[in-house]
This record gives structure tokens, sequence and C-alpha cells, in this order.
């Protein structure tokens, strides 16, 4: 199926060349931050991880996301997504790559990875992060895929296959729980150190992954000859508005008890965050910027009227994923390291090359995105009406 | 034999798979065990042994602006002085007495206290945060409590520098070497990307040597001892003196008490 990406309109090899480019570029730097070490970044011995690890914890929502669209087709025999469940295992595929990426070049000595494996450590969160992020993407590698190859062919999928996606429900919760584990679990740094960690991260999540799914929709109807369905498209639409609700809700749970009991340690990330401390505020604007565009976006998905409008739908869409993406990509990794246990403020700036690998690899995984979608809607192509294929739909049901 | 592209495609998926599966799965015959029968390793009969390892750090005697412990560590221990905080190397340093003991200093307090610059390293804790979050074990604790570092095992995760809430550790963000005043032969100097911190100077107390720190303060305010050791002197310290642990509320139980 791979030789469907070959070809394409102009407009799509414009597409690709460009995050070529920018994957090259982004390589070019990594071979530079390979010869003269992590110092080429913005990190430092206060803040010690930064973009790297802060785009890994967004990405691995995104790819936590894809249950969203499995749960209810496969589970409550919701008809509507099976047209696009698909579409959500291979984002968590894409997603999922780029966690492995951003990890990877976050590492110091990084030909020494595989020493997770050799010398495993079953009390390390980083130890099983490793096993359920590689698990989740052979899961959903082979249940797109598979799925994919029988809608061409037109046959049913094998029947292992089954079990294999209702695995992926419980693995998709699974690999965003521990994410958040490996922060809410170090007692010095009071700033991630809330049992609220795991869902609130699953809250946003449920809601920057389909957010970016309903996206993939718009422009596969404009653009790409696949329409996935209004029904579909206004069900991913309440799912992002509730999921983001939940999530809102729970940053004002977090603010609610960090500032009644105003334990100061607890107090300094919060007010760094929103007002700035002690003349130190880079994170001020962005964090505003996050608190408006989630509470409009909100707004603007609970209103019927507002949500079937096309354009209005992706307005929100787009701030959903740029405010979640500020709120954890950004917020959420720094300021658990400002104030220092020693209560130094140390402010990051990434610097270009840093900025260039992270950009390198959003390429990376958009590129793979761009090619899976491609194949997805060749092999769709035609047999739009019913949701996966009617011999794929006859064997799940 | 005819195979076809998808046959060859399996097998290299599977034969990468099996490369991937972790070495718990491994059986243990299948392990290069090394025994070393007791007495015949490497430690010298004229070792320092102890159950624990701890110091006192007398902040009666020590005073604020000496830095000959910095000093004598740092050079001994190849740390490189990279003249930037960013990438900043240190294993022992000095702060002000608000920093190391938040919450146990007040508006009203003497400028006796306000003026303290205690020294702060790795407190080489009983219940290292450190050693739990580790994904490859490359920092680890001895049975007598010190916190060791496996520079060759490390992959530069720096979850360890996240999980310390001393801020002990620091990462080598680029190539220590050529920014190493005068290197020391008898210590290992450090690659880039990996992690490194105050050792207790294990590879002193090995050679039967106290710390180079403990050895180096004039004014004696340095005690290193062992803390199971019910008549050691650091012991009798901690019984006539009040002492004082950095976050000890955290439950990591740090070996370095400052007396007061």
């Amino acid at each position: 199926m791979l030789e469907k990406a070959l070809h394409g309109s102009l407009r799509y090899r414009i597409w690709i060349a460009c995050l070529i480019l920018v994957g090259c570029a982004g390589f070019f730097f990594y071979l530079r931050q390979l010869d003269y070490g992590l110092g080429i970044t913005g990190m430092s011995r206060d803040v010690s991880w930064g973009l790297y690890i802060a785009q890994f914890t967004f990405l691995v929502g995104v790819a936590a996301s894809a249950v969203m669209l499995v749960l209810p087709y496969y589970l409550h025999d919701y008809k509507a997504f099976g047209k696009i469940t698909v579409l959500g295992e291979l984002l968590a595929v894409a997603a999922v790559v780029m966690c492995i990426l951003f990890v990877f070049v976050d590492l110091g000595r990084p030909a020494r990875v595989m020493n997770v494996l050799l010398h495993p450590q079953p009390s390390s969160i980083l130890f099983w992060d490793m096993i359920v992020l590689s698990g989740y993407l052979l899961i959903n590698l082979v249940t797109g895929w598979v799925i994919l190859a029988c809608t061409k062919k037109e046959i049913p999928p094998p029947g292992w296959i089954k079990p294999v996606i209702y695995l992926s429900i419980p693995w998709a919760i699974s690999i965003h729980t521990v994410t958040a584990f490996i922060y809410a679990g170090l007692s010095g740094r009071s700033f991630w150190l809330t049992a609220i960690m795991a869902p609130r991260f699953l809250a946003s999540a449920f809601a920057s992954g389909p957010a970016l799914l309903i996206l993939v929709c718009l422009i596969l109807r404009r653009w790409g000859r696949f329409d996935a369905g209004e029904k579909a498209i206004q069900a991913l639409a309440k799912i992002v508005a509730y999921a983001l609700a939940v999530s809102i809700f729970f940053v004002g749970v977090e603010m609610f008890t960090v500032f009644y009991s105003q334990i100061p340690e607890h107090m300094h990330h919060f007010q760094y965050l929103f007002m700035g401390l002690e003349g130190h505020h880079n994170l001020v604007a962005w964090m505003w910027i996050f608190a408006v565009l989630s509470i409009a976006a909100f707004v603007m998905l609970i209103l019927p009227g507002v949500r079937r409008n096309e354009v209005w739908l992706a307005l929100a869409c787009i701030a959903v994923f740029v405010s979640l993406w500020i709120e954890k990509g950004l917020g959420l990794v720094i300021t658990g390291f400002i104030p220092s246990p020693l209560g130094a403020i140390t402010e990051y700036h990434p610097t270009g090359p840093e900025i260039t690998i992270t950009l390198g690899v959003w390429a990376a995984g958009f590129f793979l995105l761009t090619v899976f979608y491609k194949i997805f809607v060749h092999v769709r192509g035609g047999t739009d009406g019913s949701p996966c294929g009617p011999a794929v739909d006859k064997m799940i049901h | 034999m005819t195979s076809s592209r998808r046959d060859f495609l399996k097998i290299a998926g599977a034969s990468a798979l099996t490369m991937m599966t972790p070495a718990i799965f491994v059986p243990a015959w299948a392990k290069d065990v090394i025994v070393i029968p007791p007495g015949q390793g490497l430690a010298l009969k004229k070792a320092l042994a102890a159950g624990r390892w701890a110091m006192t750090v007398d902040l009666t005697k020590c005073t604020a602006d000496c830095t000959d412990c910095i000093a004598a560590c740092h050079a001994i221990h190849n740390v490189p002085d990279f003249g930037n905080p960013k990438d900043e190397i240190k294993w022992i340093w000095k702060e002000s007495f608000a920093s190391v003991f938040p919450g146990e200093q007040n508006a009203y307090s003497g400028e006796k206290l306000q003026k303290l610059r205690p020294p702060v390293f790795c407190n080489n804790c009983e219940n290292p945060p450190c050693v739990r979050v580790c994904p490859t074990g490359a920092t680890f604790q001895r049975p007598d409590g010190i916190v060791m570092m496996d520079y060759h095992r490390c992959i530069g995760c720096r979850l360890c520098m996240a999980a310390c809430p001393y801020g002990a550790r620091s990462m080598n963000y680029r190539d220590p070497r050529p920014c190493i005043a005068k290197i020391n032969p008898d210590f290992p100097t450090r690659s880039k990307g990996v992690v490194e911190k105050c050792n207790f100077c294990e590879e002193r107390l090995a050679k039967g040597t106290l710390p180079a720190c403990v050895e180096a303060c004039r004014q004696k305010a340095l005690t290193f001892g062992d803390a199971e050791n019910p008549r050691s002197e650091i012991r009798r310290l901690l019984k006539t003196r009040f002492s004082l642990q950095r976050r000890v509320h955290l439950g990591t139980g740090p070996q370095i008490y400052y007396l007061l």
C-alpha cells in the first residue's frame, strides 16, 4: 500500500517537500547537538528538561486520544466513527513515533538507550513508559494497518485483530497515566506532586487529540476527497467540548488547593506561571493566552449553532490544540523546575538549534501522518457510505 | 527456495523484536556472572568501612567566605569550570541559610543566622529518590549508604536531576575535559551527556583516607563517620548538639547533619 504515497497532486508534493526540508534542518542541528552535547540547548543545571520533554508529554496525550474513537465504535457500536477509527489509530502511531524521537533527542548519551532494556529497573517509571509506549506503537500500527489492508482487499479482517483492538483501549489510558507518574511521583517538585496529574493529563489529551482529528477531517473533506461525515465530526466536537471542560476544571481545582492552602512552595510555581515571580515572567503571557483561548474554545464548542459552522469549529479546534499545547507542552514541564529546590529562579530560553530540532521532529511526525492519511484516502476512495467497508463492519459486530 | 518480500519482512520484524526483549527474560544460566569470593575483592585491607556513612557540618565553625572544601573536592574529582551558570557542574557549593533551610528562618532571625553560608552537597540519602527513578541502574546505593554513579551506564535522561530534592546533581551539558584546570589522573574524568554528583569520596575511603572536603577544612567543621556505630564521633556530636537535615519531611533520610 505504501506506493500510494508516492503519487499525488502538486499541493501534496509541496507539503511533503516542506516537511522533508524542516526534518533535514532538524537532523542537521541534531548532528551538531550530538557533537557538542545538550549544552547547545537552553536547558541548564536548574531547568534540566525543556522543549523536548514537554513535547513528548503533550504528544503522549495526542497518541492516547485514539481511544476516543475506538471505544465508542468497538464497545458501543457507534457506527458514525467506523470510517475514522483508522484515522485515530494512525494518528496514534505518528504521535508515539514523535514521543519516542523527543525522548531520544533529549538523551545525553543516545547510543546507550538500550541500557534501559539491558538493565531494566522496575522501580523506574521511565522504564515502564518505554514498555507501554512501544507496546502502544505496535498495537496501533498493527490494527490500523491490518484494517486498512483488509478494507483495500474488501475481505474481513482476521479474527485475532479484535482482542488486539480491545487491548488498545486500556493501553491508551496506561500510556498517559504512566507518563503522568513520571512527574507525579517526585517528592522534591511540589508543582508536579499532585494525585490529579494523571486525570489532568487524560482530560487534556482527550481534548487536544480529537481536536486535531477534527481539523484533519475538515482538511480531508475540503481537499482530500474523503468525507468523515457530519455526524462523526459533531460527535468528536462534543467529546472535545466535554474533555476541555474537565481539563479547565482540573486546572481550577489545582489552583484552589494551592492558593487557598497558601503553602508557599506550592504557590510559587503558579505565581511564576500566571503573575511572574521576583521579576521573572517568561511564561506569563503564554499562560494568559492559554486561559483566554481555552475558555473561548469551550464557549464556541458548547454553543450548537457555532459548533455546526465549519469555520467556527475549525477555529475552536485550533484554539483547543494551541491552548493545551501551551499548558502541557510549555507550562507544565518547565515550571516544575522554577523555582529550583534551592529557591533559585532560572529562566529557560530555548535556543535556535533546539527549536529547529523540535520542529524537525514535528515535521517527521507530520510526514508520517501525511503518508498514512494519503494511503487511507486512496484505499477509502469510492468505498464511502459504509463505516469500515461492509466486510469489516460485519466482523466487528 | 523462494521467499517473498512479505516473508522477509516477517522474519526481519521478528528478529528486531527478539533483540528488544528485556534482559529480565534472559535465563540466569545465560548471564555472565563473576563471583568474587569474600576477601579477594578490590577493596584493600586498610579501606574505611561503615554501616552507614554520614557527615556533620558544624555551622558554628564553618566560616561564610571560606571555600577550601569546594576547591579541594573539585580539584580531586576533575570537576570542570565552564565559566557559566547554565552548564555549571558542582559537587559541593555554598548557599544562604534561607535557601538551604527554607522555613527555618524568620524575619527576626539574628544577623548570625542570616550570614551563614552552609556548604551543600549530595545527602547520600537513606531512601534516595534518584536511585528509585533511574531507568538503567546507573545510579545505585551501596550497602554502606553511599549513592554511586556509573558514568558508563548513564544515558543522560536527567530524571534523577528532576527527582533530587536538593539540586545535588549536575549534567555534563558539554565535554568537560577541556575545562578542567588540572586533570587528576587518579580519578576518572567524565564524558559529555552523563550526570554526576558528590560520591562521599568513596575512592578515598577505599584507600583508607577521609573525604577531601573533611581533610581540607581548616576549621574542622566537617566530621565524617559511621552513623550506625554508637561509639563514633559523629554519633557523639549528634547526641550532644542540635542538628538540622535538609527537607527531612520528604522521607529521603538525608545523611548530612548541620549542627547549630
